[in-house]
């Protein structure tokens, strides 16, 4: 061969390292070693990190503290579990904290529904797009922004009572109700997006039978529309139900004096007093979020999500 | 079905009135934010510009801003890696463990966050690591991965394999059919998704409560700081509405460069 002539013709530009070619063939020919590798870090800081964390955590709710130095006594025993299940004062809150986030999710589905159904099925395809947009955004303004923005509509000479002036009443005070209010506001939107997704996925022909059937608008929207958007309805509410049972910020924003169950968490370890306390407290909100996936696992909603 | 035109109305406007309900508020922080008055009140007495003005040469507020955009970029950092890792994972490779993966992953946004707040602070306490950036930024990472990971999984799966086989196919190493088929198509979904986990880091209030160390503020935590201090009303309320402004961008984005309104894998 003539020198001076590629004798690779160009075909490739440069050769490879080996090192780079054997490592890149081995990983080739194991793809159990690339699983492996790609779970690596990503294990590590999930599992050892985050799950250790929590385990230590729940351990630590075994906990006590001496009440007399403050030390953590690291001895097991059942005390902080016992106080939480017999006061009357948790179980209060226990019960308003539930029945709060039960509230917030209805009314959340309710107000979500009309509007899904008018996003999905009723309005233009431009129109659709800007709505859904005009949905999203809010979601992605500051919490504490939106919290406080409800705190200037509901303050005692907020634009509420401002508005109401004239017909002679005025607003709620700062309590359960104005909570309830502002945290339905802030999850809304994660009820009206899946809720939004399941009747995009609903096809228009099922409701075109139903109207040829001779069912009149309401009747399909009970038997045809409201079964299959269910698993839906229920995908948003763990959102609504979930978020609303683990806050304590919006609550100490436009709640008064009100208190809900994770202030209590809260109280218990933000001046360092009794952290297994606390953590034996957080105990509920996990149960209870947990048990509410079980109990909605049937409905197929968590393929919804 | 069809819908007479008085239960389309009706649709119409009780969209009109949610929609109405979701920006009053939103729009009343804004107009609150020129309220001549230092304390609130409302209808606003008149109008200026001057908090806007007092904003700018605030020091708690630039530190804090500083402070959130330095954790939110290093959190968004370590996110993207572990989020892309956990959504090949997943998507490229059939074994007994996605689901688990899938379920890990949503964990740390799906508990509530005074949950993840304080295991990570016992966590912390115990192997004796003192807070600092340090513990915000793990804190942040682990709950932003899933934002990364369910953007990185929604392009994979558009994507399929063939064109990656046939770069195997035509003698490309597999770094090579990363670098040059792989990553070209994949790019846009991880800038998608590190937006949204730097948007997610930049507001988080809970998780960031239990792994700051005293004198470290992030700007949600400077506005908790002042919200209830009546004379920094008036800087709290711009720096309310700027936010408020700036939500905008990530959906404007994202929608830009997905081609689909995106709750970012938050849902």
């Amino acid at each position: 061969m003539d020198p001076g002539v590629d004798p690779d013709q160009g075909l490739t530009r440069r050769r490879r390292p080996r090192a780079v070619v054997r490592v890149s063939g081995f990983l080739h020919r194991h793809p159990l070693v690339r699983l492996l590798g790609l779970l690596s870090a990503p294990m590590l800081w999930l599992v050892v990190a985050y799950l250790g964390s929590l385990a230590l955590m729940f351990a630590a709710a075994l906990w006590s503290v001496d009440s007399f130095t403050g030390n953590l006594i690291r001895v097991p025993t059942l005390d902080n579990l016992r106080t939480l299940i017999t006061q009357d004062v948790y179980r209060t809150v226990a019960l308003r904290s539930l029945a709060v986030a039960a509230s917030v999710t209805v009314v959340d589905a309710m107000i979500a529904l009309p509007m899904a159904f008018y996003l999905a099925k009723v309005a233009s395809p431009g129109t659709q797009r800007l709505l859904v947009a005009a949905v999203l955004t809010p979601l992605w303004a500051s919490y504490l922004v939106k919290a406080y923005a409800w705190r200037t509509m509901l303050a005692n000479d907020g634009v509420l009572s401002w508005a109401l002036r004239p017909f002679g009443t005025s607003g709620p005070d700062f309590g359960v109700v104005t909570t309830g209010i502002t945290l339905g506001y802030l999850w809304l939107p994660f009820m009206i997006l899946p809720i939004f997704a399941g009747l995009q996925r609903l096809p228009d022909s099922l409701l075109e039978a139903s109207a040829d059937l001779g069912a009149s608008a309401g009747w399909t929207f009970r038997s045809v529309v409201l079964p299959l958007v269910f698993p839906s309805i229920v995908a948003g509410s763990i959102f609504t139900f979930s978020l609303s049972l683990g806050d304590y910020i919006a609550v100490k924003i436009v709640g008064g004096s009100t208190q809900l169950f994770a202030n209590i968490i809260y109280d218990s370890i933000a001046g360092g007093t009794n952290p297994p306390f606390a953590a034996a407290a957080a105990l509920f909100p996990v149960l209870a979020v947990l048990l509410y996936l079980a109990l909605i696992r049937r409905t197929g909603a968590l393929e919804n999500l | 079905m069809t819908l007479s035109p008085r239960a389309r109305l009706a649709l119409r406007l009780f969209t009109g009135l949610g929609l109405g309900a979701i920006y009053v508020p939103l729009v009343v922080v804004l107009i609150n934010s020129f309220n001549v008055s230092q304390t609130f009140g409302w209808p606003p007495t008149g109008l200026t510009l001057r908090w806007w003005a007092a904003v700018w040469d605030n020091p708690g507020a630039r530190s804090a801003v500083l402070t959130s955009a330095r954790v939110g970029l290093a959190a968004t950092g370590i996110a993207l890696v572990l989020g892309t890792m956990t959504a090949f994972a997943v998507q490229r490779y059939r074994w007994f463990g996605r689901e688990v993966v899938g379920f890990l992953v949503v964990l740390p946004i799906a508990l509530p966050g005074i949950v993840t707040g304080i295991a990570l602070n016992s966590a912390f306490a115990a192997r004796g690591i003192p807070l600092g950036y340090l513990s915000v930024i793990v804190g942040h990472a682990t709950f932003c991965i899933v934002v990364v990971h369910n953007n990185a999984l929604a392009r994979l799966r558009r994507m399929g394999t063939s064109l990656e086989e046939a770069s195997a196919d035509l003698g490309a190493d597999i770094f090579q059919t990363f670098a040059l088929v792989t990553f070209p198509q994949l790019w846009s979904a991880l800038l998608a998704g590190g937006l949204l986990a730097f948007a997610l880091s930049f507001d988080e209030v809970v998780v960031t409560t239990f792994t700051t160390p005293p004198g470290l503020q992030t700007l949600p935590l400077w506005i908790f700081d002042n919200l209830f201090r009546p004379n920094q009303a008036p800087v709290v309320n711009v720096v309310a509405a700027v936010l408020i402004v700036m939500s905008v961008v990530p959906i404007w984005v994202s929608q830009r460069l997905s081609g689909e309104p995106t709750t970012g894998g938050r849902m």
